[in-house]
């Protein structure tokens, strides 16, 4: 039996009904009253650390690179998104918030070509102390401008502009641009770099070049994260960004399955939200981290949805395939 | 605007009329690892429409010449010219996109891609449209992917693999893989392939249909080729030139009669052969 296709336009409409429901109905349970405020705030949480696995996966899963800088990304957006609000506070506030956000994920992009352009020559664990290296270099320059910063006793007074719309909001934006840019001849020139750089080389694909466009679309992303992490916070803390946080990041990558969005996405939320559900979780956190890692990587070394895209267009044929097909079968006995 | 040129109807071969002038020049080629002369003056010319056979024993240098002519290994001494133009200093990327091509020894697929993604990845250069383009999925985006994928899918048809084009290319059996290598490299619109050892580990039928179809590759979109092989067979069947290699010193050029009888071919390669 032919495969039917749903169309594409149908499946953008499907696919932007569903998006715009969970909105509305997350909106809706938190005006509700029924979430404490700690939990409300989790929910950002959980959507900024969904953007940093989503974008990070961008550089782990898809280039097959090891980079362990992203808290640096993130804190370099963080600052700049906190300062730019803190400047434009007289503006309109819609005005304000895209402004900031836009030169939080702007500023983060130019550190990642920055960086990346010298980093990416190198491979494997160069890149890795490379990379680790600037996080904390951002972390220590941001300790000693106290000035600009506010130092170690932290950055404060920081409009809360991050609600709930605007993280989720925020959260879709990264995963559909981060889609859009992997399924198209720029995503597969990545995916083929991961698979053979002198082969990708060979087919003409300036693989610097390439490399340094998922590094800074990564750091584009990891910057607005970072600006939504300061406008839920309010207030920001150099330590925030150690090199415990880089790692935190990329946990929910290898997790989730390196180079599977849908996977960074749940590990994100899972690892995000257990410290609150389990008290005890935040107490052995490191060891729990561990301990699913050494796990995971016996059981499942790819991950756990390996390098699965989801697909609810293709989920949505198979389900139709297999009643249309029962359907068949009951018409022929 | 895509910049694809239709593909010359297949199994269409015209009166082929051996353009001879140069399209890949090598003088004086060598290249140094540590102390050993992998390739030494090494100078060939081969015409814009040739299939050219370079051959010699294990560890001549044969690979080293391609991965010298694609800029794997920048040359220690002497000049490449590609269409005229010297490639010194250009990077593997740069001089495919001048119109070179080639497949790798050690396959070397995109495993976890399908076929036909590993055709769009040649293709790449093909395709014009931006990243913004792509993200906000304009017309020309989808324009571009269509063309790409029927292009993709015609230069499949070659070998007959359009039915195999959304199989993992890691699952395919070995000829078949060595079949899309060349596709892949075909795909990248090049005026001059490059193939190493294309039939080896195919059985004797599936050498008789490879080498059918390099001429025809040849005939239909009129370019170069140059190949590495230890399949006589294939070698003496299809090439018009012949270059040996020994210790990384050319010993011997010419028609395939020429090599057949030439004493020091004999002694260094085929004698080799017969003494087994
Ligand atoms: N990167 C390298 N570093 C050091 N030596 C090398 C390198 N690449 C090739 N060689 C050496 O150069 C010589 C030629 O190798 P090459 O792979 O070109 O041989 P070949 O003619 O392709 O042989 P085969 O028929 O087995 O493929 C060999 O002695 C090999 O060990
Ligand atoms: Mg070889």
């Amino acid at each position: 039996m032919a495969k039917r296709r749903i169309p594409t336009p149908v499946s953008y409409a499907i696919n932007l009904v569903l998006i715009a429901l969970l909105l509305v109905v997350g909106n809706i349970v938190i005006s509700s009253g029924i979430t404490s405020r700690a939990q409300n705030s989790l929910f950002l949480q959980v959507g900024i650390y969904i953007i940093l696995a989503v974008s990070l996966n961008v550089v782990t899963g898809y280039l097959g690179q090891l980079p362990l800088g992203h808290a640096g990304f993130m804190a370099v957006g963080a600052y700049t998104g906190a300062l730019v609000w803190k400047a434009t506070a007289s503006m309109p506030a819609p005005v304000s918030i895209v402004l900031g956000l836009l030169v939080a994920g702007i500023v983060s992009a130019i550190f990642g070509i920055i960086i990346g352009i010298p980093a990416l020559r190198l491979k494997g664990d160069y890149l890795a102390i490379v990379t680790l290296g600037f996080g904390e270099i951002i972390r220590v320059c941001i300790i000693n401008l106290p000035e600009i910063t506010g130092g170690t006793p932290g950055l404060l007074n920081i409009p809360k502009h991050s609600t709930f719309t605007l993280v989720y909001v925020c959260v879709v934006l990264t995963c559909v641009v981060i889609h859009m840019m992997m399924k198209s001849r720029h995503g597969r020139a990545i995916l083929s770099i991961r698979d053979n750089e002198i082969a990708a080389e060979s087919c003409g694909i300036s693989t610097t070049y390439y490399k340094v466009m998922a590094f800074s679309v990564s750091a584009f992303f990891a910057g607005i994260a970072g600006a939504l992490f300061a406008g839920n916070q309010g207030s920001l803390f150099p330590n925030a960004f150690d090199f415990m946080a880089s790692i935190n990041i990329l946990v929910m990558v290898v997790l989730g399955g390196m180079g599977s969005m849908i996977g960074s996405v749940i590990a994100a939320t899972v690892l995000t939200s257990l410290p609150l559900v389990l008290q005890v979780f935040s107490k052995y956190r490191m060891i729990i981290y561990s301990l699913m890692l050494i796990i995971v990587m016996i059981f499942k070394p790819s991950g756990l949805m390996g390098t699965y895209d989801f697909s609810l267009r293709n989920l949505l044929e198979k389900l139709t395939g297999h009643i249309s097909k029962k359907r068949e079968a009951g018409t022929n006995e | 605007m895509s910049k694809l040129r239709p593909l010359p109807a297949t199994g269409f071969i015209p009166e082929r009329d051996l353009d001879k002038t140069p399209i890949l020049e090598a003088h004086h080629l060598g290249i140094n690892f540590g102390g050993l002369n992998a390739v030494k003056e090494f100078n060939l010319v081969i015409g814009r429409t040739e299939i050219a056979g370079l051959i010699g024993p294990n560890g001549a240098g044969k690979t080293t010449v391609f991965n010298l002519l694609t800029k794997v290994y920048q040359p220690t001494k002497g000049t490449i010219l590609l269409d005229g133009r010297n490639t010194s200093g250009m990077t593997i990327s740069q001089v495919c996109r001048m119109g070179i091509a080639r497949t790798f020894q050690n396959i070397r697929l995109f495993k976890d891609m399908t076929v036909l993604e590993n055709v769009l990845v040649g293709l790449h250069n093909e395709i014009d449209y931006r990243l913004a383009g792509a993200i906000f999925r304009i017309p020309a985006y989808w324009r571009a992917e269509r063309i790409a994928r029927e292009r993709a899918l015609e230069l499949l048809s070659i070998f007959n693999m359009e039915g195999m084009a959304n199989i993992k290319a890691g699952s395919l059996p070995y000829g078949a893989q060595r079949r899309l290598e060349i596709v892949r490299a075909l795909a990248t619109n090049p005026s001059i392939m490059l193939l190493d050892e294309p039939a080896a580990g195919m059985n004797p039928s599936e050498t008789g249909e490879l080498m059918e179809n390099i001429r025809k590759i040849r005939d239909t979109f009129k370019i170069a080729i140059l190949l590495i092989e230890h399949d006589m067979n294939l070698v003496m069947g299809i090439c018009e030139g012949i270059v040996v290699l020994n210790y990384g010193q050319i010993i011997a050029k010419g028609t395939p009669e020429e090599i057949k009888n030439n004493p020091a071919v004999i002694e260094a390669y085929l004698g080799k052969k017969e003494a087994r």
